[in-house]
C-alpha cells in the first residue's frame, strides 16, 4: 500500500464521504476538514495495518468521530458549528450512536445539485464540482485552469459562503425543477470535459487531466441517475471522443484533425463502452442533444478510414440535432456535413448564414470551404481571420500550416 | 424559515407609453395576496422614481446631504418585496413570480441574516 494507492482510494472516496458528513453536518468547511484529517490519519496507519474493508466507510466514521469530538469540545461556546448541527437534528449522544450503527447512504447527487446551483457564477460550480466531488485540491484546480491558486480558492470561499448564508438547499430538485437543472450539471461537466479537449488558451492542446476528470464525474453521475437519457448521452459523447485523444495530437504536439487521424490508435475499449451507452439511451426514445451528438460520434467512430465515414447518416442526426436544439454551432457542424455530400459550395451557403463571427471554427470551417472551392485568397483572410480569434498555441500552428500551403 | 429581500430594478424615468400600468398593478397585488395566503409574505413597498431620493452621509459630526440617488447608473431600486421562505430554491419561485408579473425588469434576491444570529 502506496502512499500514491492511498490518494486514488481518497480520490475516489472523498465526494462521497464529503457528502455524507454535509448532509449530516450541514456545513462545506467543517466536513472537509473532517474529512483531510481523515485522510491524514489513513496516511499513517493503512501501510501498515492495511486497507480497512470499506475504505470510504472507514473515512466517513473516522471523519464523523473527528467533528463529533470537536463539537463536544465546542458545545459549551456560542458555536455556528454546534447550532447547525443541532440543527440537523439529535444531540451529540445520539450522533455518536449513530456513527457506528447507521449504514452510510450515498449523498452525492444532493451535493452535485448544491454544487452546480445556477444561483453561483458558472466558473465557481465548475470550482466547486472539482473540489468536492472529484477530491481535487484548490492548486490543482487552478492549474488546470491557469489561474492564481489565490483566485481560485477565493472563488470557492466565495461560492461556499452564498450556499450557507443565502441557504441554498442540499438536495435533489423536484421532479418540476429536476430536468433543467440535469440540464445544468451536465453543462458544468460537458465545460470541464471541453476545457481539458481543447485548453481553451495555453501552449498545450489538450489538458488530459481534465478529460478524464469529467469522464469520472460522467460515471458517478450515470451511476447516481441511470434512467437519465441525457445523462447516458454525455457519459457516451465524451468517451467516444476522447478516445481518438491519441491520434489527435502529433508527437510534435500539433493538431491532427479527424479526417487525418489514425484510426489504429483510437482507443477501442472506450469506443466499445461509448457506443454500447448510445445504443442504450437511443432505444429508450427521449433523444436530446448530447444524446444525438454521441450518435453521431458514433457513427465517426465505426468507420475504418475517414472515406468510409457514413456522412448520410451524420447528416441525418444533424437534422435531428437541429430539431432538438438548434443552436449557430451545430448548423456549422452540419455544414460540414453537408460539405461531404452536397459539396463546398452548398456548405458555404449555410455557412455564410451564420452569426458566428467570434467563434474561430466559424472562420476555420469557412477557410476550409473556400480553399477547397479554390478561392484562395478569400480563404487565406478566412483563416487569418481563424487565428486571430484562437486561443490555444496548437490549433493556430495548424491553422498557420494551412496558410503556407495555401501562399 | 429564512428572510429574503426581492428587489426590484427599474429603469430611470417614466414607464414606456405602451405599458399597461392597471393591469401590472392588479398582476403584483394578486401576487402579494397569494403571499400572504402562502404565509410568505413579510412586507413590501414601491418607491417614487430614483430623481427623489436624498443621499445623507456624516462625517466627523456634520451632516452632509446630497441630492441622490447614491449610485450612478440608469436602474435603480424601484421598490421590493420581504418574503420568508425555507432555502433559496423557496425564495427564487417567489422572485420567478414576481418577475413575470414585472418582465422584463430584474429582481434580485438577497437573504437576510438569521434573526436567531442577531
Amino acid at each position: 500500500m502506496s502512499a500514491h494507492d492511498i490518494e486514488r482510494i481518497f480520490r475516489e472516496e472523498y465526494g462521497r464521504a464529503v457528502a455524507v458528513l454535509v448532509r449530516r453536518f450541514g456545513d462545506i468547511d467543517l466536513a472537509e476538514e473532517a474529512v483531510q484529517d481523515a485522510f491524514a490519519t489513513a496516511v499513517q496507519r493503512w501501510p501498515a495495518d492495511g486497507v480497512p474493508p470499506s475504505p470510504a466507510g472507514w473515512l466517513i466514521t473516522t471523519a464523523r468521530n473527528r467533528i463529533i469530538d470537536r463539537l463536544r469540545r465546542e458545545a459549551s461556546r456560542d458555536d455556528r458549528h454546534t447550532e447547525a448541527a443541532l440543527l440537523h437534528g439529535g444531540s451529540l449522544a445520539e450522533l455518536q450512536e449513530e456513527a457506528v450503527d447507521e449504514e452510510i447512504g450515498d449523498e452525492r447527487l444532493r451535493l452535485i445539485f448544491t454544487c452546480c446551483h445556477p444561483a453561483l457564477a458558472l466558473n465557481a460550480q465548475v470550482a466547486l464540482t472539482l473540489r468536492l466531488l472529484g477530491g481535487l485540491t484548490t492548486e490543482a484546480i487552478a492549474r488546470a485552469f491557469l489561474v492564481p491558486a489565490a483566485t481560485l480558492a477565493q472563488r470557492l470561499v466565495r461560492a461556499k459562503g452564498k450556499i450557507r448564508d443565502a441557504r441554498i438547499p442540499y438536495r435533489v430538485p423536484q421532479a418540476g425543477d429536476l430536468p433543467a437543472r440535469v440540464r445544468g450539471v451536465l453543462a458544468v461537466i460537458y465545460l470541464i470535459f471541453n476545457e481539458g479537449y481543447t485548453a481553451s488558451s495555453g501552449e498545450r492542446l489538450t489538458r488530459d487531466d481534465l478529460c478524464a476528470e469529467a469522464i469520472r464525474l460522467g460515471h458517478q453521475l450515470h451511476e447516481l441517475m441511470p434512467d437519465e437519457p441525457e445523462v447516458m448521452g454525455l457519459l457516451a459523447l465524451m468517451l467516444l471522443i476522447d478516445a481518438r485523444r491519441a491520434a489527435r495530437v502529433s508527437t510534435d504536439g500539433g493538431l491532427v484533425r479527424l479526417v487525418d487521424q489514425d484510426r489504429r490508435q483510437w482507443n477501442r475499449a472506450m469506443i466499445r463502452e461509448g457506443q454500447a451507452l448510445v445504443r442504450r439511451c437511443l432505444a429508450r426514445n427521449e433523444p436530446g442533444a448530447y444524446q444525438i451528438q454521441a450518435a453521431i460520434n458514433a457513427v465517426h467512430s465505426d468507420a475504418t478510414t475517414a472515406a468510409d465515414t457514413d456522412w448520410r447518416q451524420i447528416l441525418t442526426l444533424y437534422d435531428h440535432l437541429m430539431a432538438v436544439a438548434p443552436t449557430p454551432v451545430a448548423a456549422l457542424n452540419r455544414a460540414v456535413a453537408v460539405a461531404e455530400i452536397e459539396g463546398p459550395h452548398a456548405a458555404l451557403t449555410i455557412v455564410n448564414a451564420l452569426d458566428l463571427d467570434r467563434y474561430y471554427l466559424f472562420h476555420a470551417i469557412r477557410a476550409d470551404l473556400l480553399r477547397r472551392l479554390g478561392r484562395s485568397s478569400e480563404a487565406v483572410d478566412a483563416y487569418d481571420a481563424a487565428i486571430e480569434r484562437c486561443e490555444n498555441a496548437a490549433e493556430r500552428e495548424f491553422l498557420e500550416r494551412r496558410v503556407t500551403e495555401l501562399r | 424559515m429564512k428572510q429574503y429581500l426581492l428587489s426590484i430594478y427599474q429603469p430611470d424615468g417614466p414607464p414606456p407609453a405602451d405599458l399597461d400600468l392597471k393591469r401590472i398593478m392588479r398582476d403584483v397585488h394578486a401576487l402579494r395576496d397569494e403571499m400572504k395566503r402562502a404565509g410568505a409574505w413579510v412586507f413590501s413597498g414601491g418607491l417614487h422614481d430614483a430623481s427623489t431620493a436624498t443621499v445623507v452621509r456624516v462625517n466627523d459630526g456634520d451632516a452632509l446631504i446630497t441630492d441622490g440617488p447614491f449610485t450612478e447608473g440608469k436602474e435603480h431600486l424601484g421598490g421590493f418585496t420581504i418574503i420568508k421562505a425555507a432555502d433559496l430554491d423557496g425564495a427564487l419561485d417567489w422572485g420567478r413570480k414576481l418577475a413575470t408579473v414585472l418582465s422584463p425588469l430584474a429582481i434580485e434576491v438577497r437573504p437576510f441574516h438569521d434573526e436567531t444570529t442577531h
